[in-house]
């Protein structure tokens, strides 16, 4: 249950940028999260709207975009999405892979007032 | 400057490395707008932490490993057995809810280890871990081991700032959990599939274990341990030498 840690530290970056553009509110958060970042989509909601209570972000709207994995192949070039845990090429079945995307869980953009 | 402990590393890790800092501040046009692309890694603080505790090691040549796996695997028992061979120099900075069990384990055989009671926190984090790493002396080891809380879930999305991840999976939990927890096992330098000598009582089929590890890391070193089994304890160090000798 480590999504409430990870909504404390997205409420403290929300409380950071606020004051960075001098904002009373956020309106809207909108985050990223990797389909093999380890965290569970729904739990961290549930923390978010927790959590969120007597922060700047107590009226905010949550909202989460889902990353499939995505990789580039170093032998053959191509970005492909993973459909499964199997780290290969789907079109060359390299292994020799770049992750671009997926693993990881970003703040993507804040709506403020 | 390290902030917290006044120790004079510096931050060289705080630029320039990729991070996306945007704010409003730096793109004019979205001076008036409500709007606000930030891209910033949630875990942005923790990671420049980890960056940091990584420097502390490198600063005094040590080299650091994150040893992850659910409760039980065999991790404090591995560092005993590391003790017991005397082949490396080691310290232990120990993780767990409560109790100072594991390190006052090793502390029996001589081993300098500090322990953090995380409380309710399920892992480990690169705070947690600077903390720890300013009460064990560096200067006369040559590892480092950060032995993470007995959990396969959460400690998987925290880097702690260790040069390595090594994950132990025991014969007695079962062949799928490599498959059951994909980011952990993502995460892994090396995977030890533990406790072998149990291999007779238990259906725990090593190969598919393998295939599993390689599907969803191809390139993961893996090694079988037992306590019981010297040599395979001597495997383990001869791993972590040969890791060394690239650091
Ligand atoms: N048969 C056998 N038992 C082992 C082996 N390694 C560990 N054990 C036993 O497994 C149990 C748990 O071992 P620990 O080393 O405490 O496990 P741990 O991963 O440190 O546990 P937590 O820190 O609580 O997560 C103990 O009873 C050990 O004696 C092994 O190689 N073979
Ligand atoms: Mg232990
Ligand atoms: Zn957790
Ligand atoms: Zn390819
Ligand atoms: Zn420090």
């Amino acid at each position: 249950m480590h999504e409430y840690s990870i909504v404390q530290s997205l409420l403290d970056l929300c409380e950071e940028n606020a004051k960075n553009n001098d904002a009373q509110k956020i309106t809207k958060v909108v985050v990223k999260i990797g389909k093999l970042s380890g965290v569970e989509p729904h739990l961290l909601e549930i923390a978010f709207e927790t959590f969120k209570e007597g922060t700047i972000c107590s009226q905010s709207v949550f909202e989460m975009i889902h990353q499939d994995v995505v990789v580039h192949c170093q032998s053959c070039s191509a970005e492909s999405t993973l459909k499964k845990n199997e780290f290969l090429c789907p079109r060359c079945e390299s292994t020799a892979l770049n992750i671009i995307d997926g693993e990881e869980m970003y703040l993507m953009r804040l709506e403020m007032a | 400057m390290c902030q917290d402990c006044g120790c004079s590393i510096t931050e060289e890790h705080s630029h320039g490395h990729g991070h996306d800092h945007t704010t409003i501040h730096d793109n004019p046009q979205l001076n008036d707008a409500k709007t606000v692309d930030v891209i910033t890694k949630i875990l942005d603080k923790n990671n420049h932490e980890a960056a940091h505790n990584r420097e502390h090691f490198n600063k005094h040549g040590v080299l650091s490993i994150n040893l992850m796996s659910s409760p039980g695997s065999g991790k404090t028992t591995l560092l005993e057995s590391l003790a017991k061979a005397k082949k490396l120099n080691f310290n232990v900075i120990e993780g767990d809810l409560e109790t100072n069990n594991d390190a006052d384990r090793l502390k029996a055989h001589g081993v300098e280890a500090y322990q953090i009671q995380t409380g309710s926190a399920c892992h480990l984090d690169a705070f947690m871990v600077h903390k720890g790493l300013h009460h064990v002396n560096m200067e006369n080891s040559d590892v480092c081991f950060v032995e993470n809380v007995g959990n396969l879930v959460c400690p998987a999305s925290y880097d702690v700032g260790t040069h390595l991840n090594v994950v132990l999976i025991s014969v007695p939990e079962g062949a799928d959990k490599i498959e059951k927890y994909p980011v952990m096992f993502r995460s892994a330098d090396l995977v030890l599939i533990t406790k072998t000598d149990l291999l007779p009582h238990f259906d725990f089929d090593v190969e598919f274990v393998k295939r599993s590890a390689k599907k969803l890391k191809p390139g993961v070193d893996i090694l079988e341990i037992s306590s019981k089994d010297e040599t395979s304890i001597d495997n383990f160090v001869k791993w972590i030498e040969y890791k060394k000798a690239f650091q």
